[in-house]
């Protein structure tokens, strides 16, 4: 399909969704991008997987009861990140296997709430791997207020939480408040999933946060400069990624998924500094 | 000479274990001080107590403004930051909440690195300095806020002797005008840079100018060493 085809069928009064996943997606992916970089350097990856596993008992009450996906799931993500922050105050254990207990029991929860819905199969698989159907008109107004915020949060604490990233150590000895300014980033990190959850999955959104942060870590040195392009990176490859799975019927959340990775691969390889084509050439 | 810091009669614990009891410490501004004692003496956590990062089981602490320069793994150096965005890392509480820095504080800022001579990498991203660079790094993170007593833990690990020399010049500098506490294993170094010594385990075994401290049993209580130990005879206080 060309991309013409495509902006038609974006235009298509008929194919309603589809603009509406596409926002969605992009907005998405823009947030993810990010909060990304602050997950990405602060080397916590595993806490964006928990939090995105994490609002699936969210998602599956929310579905039980006809409520709003966005907000169930988010409700869900906010109570395991603020679990994971406090347990995590104490020294004994490390921050990794309290996360790997909460995130995982929030998923087991999901699984058994959601077997009590009538039909679970069907709404299971679009749970974890995200549909571009089915999105209330409602869901484009709560995405778009929760980039708002969320960006506007980032750019209010961005120096707190360089600080607290480069060393925490010397952030406590400073008095910064480094129990809300964790619980503060893992919120945003939650708002970032849940708000992409939808359209690219449970299990996918991971990618979203990670792989646009990684790939613009590989292009610069200047956070500044990372922080402009992870976004624009993960926006260009929902767009990029949805066209493709439009046209060759692949479901959406795996194609941008794909296509994400691609575009990783591409900067390890041709990176202008430290890509394996510029270290080969020196 | 006025305080810079003192310690009276501090007791701290770290995970419940008592570490230090009855701990009494006094750095004077224009003193460069080292703070010497094996590992698990506390000397870490006597600088967390000194910055107020650890509650007190007992006793006070007065100081004026601190600085603290913690180990360097303490600092993620590979992140995408310029030597002077990590410099201002420090002036985070100064410049407020959702606030940007000014002009006042990008001059504090250079004002620092030109004090340890990083004036020409200031644009360079910290993970492409040395481990000596590294540390003038994380002493200008520190001398920004203008400390009244700055607190520097092992600045010489993994350090080749030019670094530490530079190092030590450089801080015995700062000290001319503030008061420096330095923690470290170099015992030679110290005995010959140091104003005065303060030998730690768990408590205070004693403390003075190195030229006090010529009676070998101190410092065997304090490394728990016999007399026949190496240590001794580094120090120039006989041993076999």
């Amino acid at each position: 399909m060309s991309p013409w085809q495509f902006l038609a069928d974006l235009t298509n009064p008929d194919l309603a969704f589809l603009p509406k996943a596409l926002t969605i997606a992009v907005l998405s992916a823009i947030m993810c991008g990010v909060v990304g970089c602050y997950v990405v350097l602060r080397g916590m990856a595993f806490i964006g997987d928990a939090v995105a596993h994490a609002v699936f008992p969210g998602l599956a009450i929310a579905f039980l009861f006809s409520g709003s996906l966005v907000v169930g799931g988010t409700i869900a993500g906010i109570v395991t990140a603020l679990l994971v922050t406090v347990f995590a105050q104490n020294r004994r254990l490390k921050e990794d296997s309290v996360i790997g207990i909460f995130f995982v029991a929030a998923f087991a929860l999901g699984i058994v709430i959601i077997s009590r819905a009538p039909g679970y199969a069907g709404s299971l698989q679009q749970f974890l791997f995200g549909s571009i159907t089915g999105i209330p008109d409602r869901d484009l107004y709560v995405v778009g207020g929760t980039a708002i915020a969320v960006l506007l949060a980032v750019f209010l604490l961005h120096k707190e939480f360089v600080a607290i990233t480069l060393d925490r150590e010397m952030a406590r000895a400073l008095g910064l408040r480094t129990f809300w300014l964790d619980l503060t980033l893992y919120v945003l990190v939650t708002l970032a999933v849940v708000m992409a959850v939808q359209t690219i999955g449970n299990i996918l959104v991971l990618a979203l946060l990670i792989t646009p942060a990684a790939t613009a870590r590989l292009l610069t040195d200047r956070l500044a400069a990372m922080m402009a392009l992870a976004p624009a990176i993960g926006g260009a490859c929902a767009l990029i990624g949805l066209y493709l799975s439009w046209s060759w019927d692949l479901p959406a959340g795996g194609t941008i998924v794909l296509t994400l990775t691609g575009a990783f691969l591409l900067a390890h390889l041709a990176a202008p500094r430290h890509g394996l084509i510029a270290r080969l050439a020196a | 000479m006025t305080a810079a810091l003192e310690m009276t009669r501090v007791a701290a614990d770290l995970g419940g274990r008592p570490v230090l009891r009855d701990v009494d410490v006094r750095v004077d501004t224009g003193q460069f001080t080292a703070l010497l004692g094996p590992n698990g003496a506390g000397k870490t956590t006597l600088m967390r107590a000194a910055l107020g990062l650890i509650p007190l089981r007992a006793g006070t602490v007065t100081s004026g403004s601190a600085g603290y320069v913690p180990q360097r793994h303490e600092f993620t150096w590979d992140f995408p930051a310029s030597v002077q965005d990590a410099v201002l890392s420090g002036l985070v509480r100064r410049i407020g909440l959702f606030r940007r820095p000014g002009v006042a504080h990008w001059q504090a800022v250079w004002d620092a690195l030109d004090r340890v001579r990083l004036t020409d990498l200031r644009k360079r991203p910290v993970g492409e300095l040395s481990g000596g660079q590294r540390q003038r790094v994380l002493v200008a993170r520190a001398l920004v806020l203008e400390p009244a007593v700055l607190l520097l833990d092992e600045p010489f690990t993994g350090l080749d002797m030019p670094a530490q020399e530079t190092l030590t010049d450089l801080f015995a500098d700062i000290a001319r005008e503030r008061a420096v506490l330095m923690a470290t294993h170099d015992l030679t170094a110290a005995a010959y840079t140091c104003d005065r010594l303060i030998l730690l385990n768990r408590t205070v075994i004693a403390a003075g100018p190195p030229s006090d401290l010529k009676d070998p049993e101190v410092w065997m209580r304090t490394f728990d060493v016999g007399p026949g130990s190496h240590l001794l005879k580094a120090l120039d206080l006989g041993g076999a």
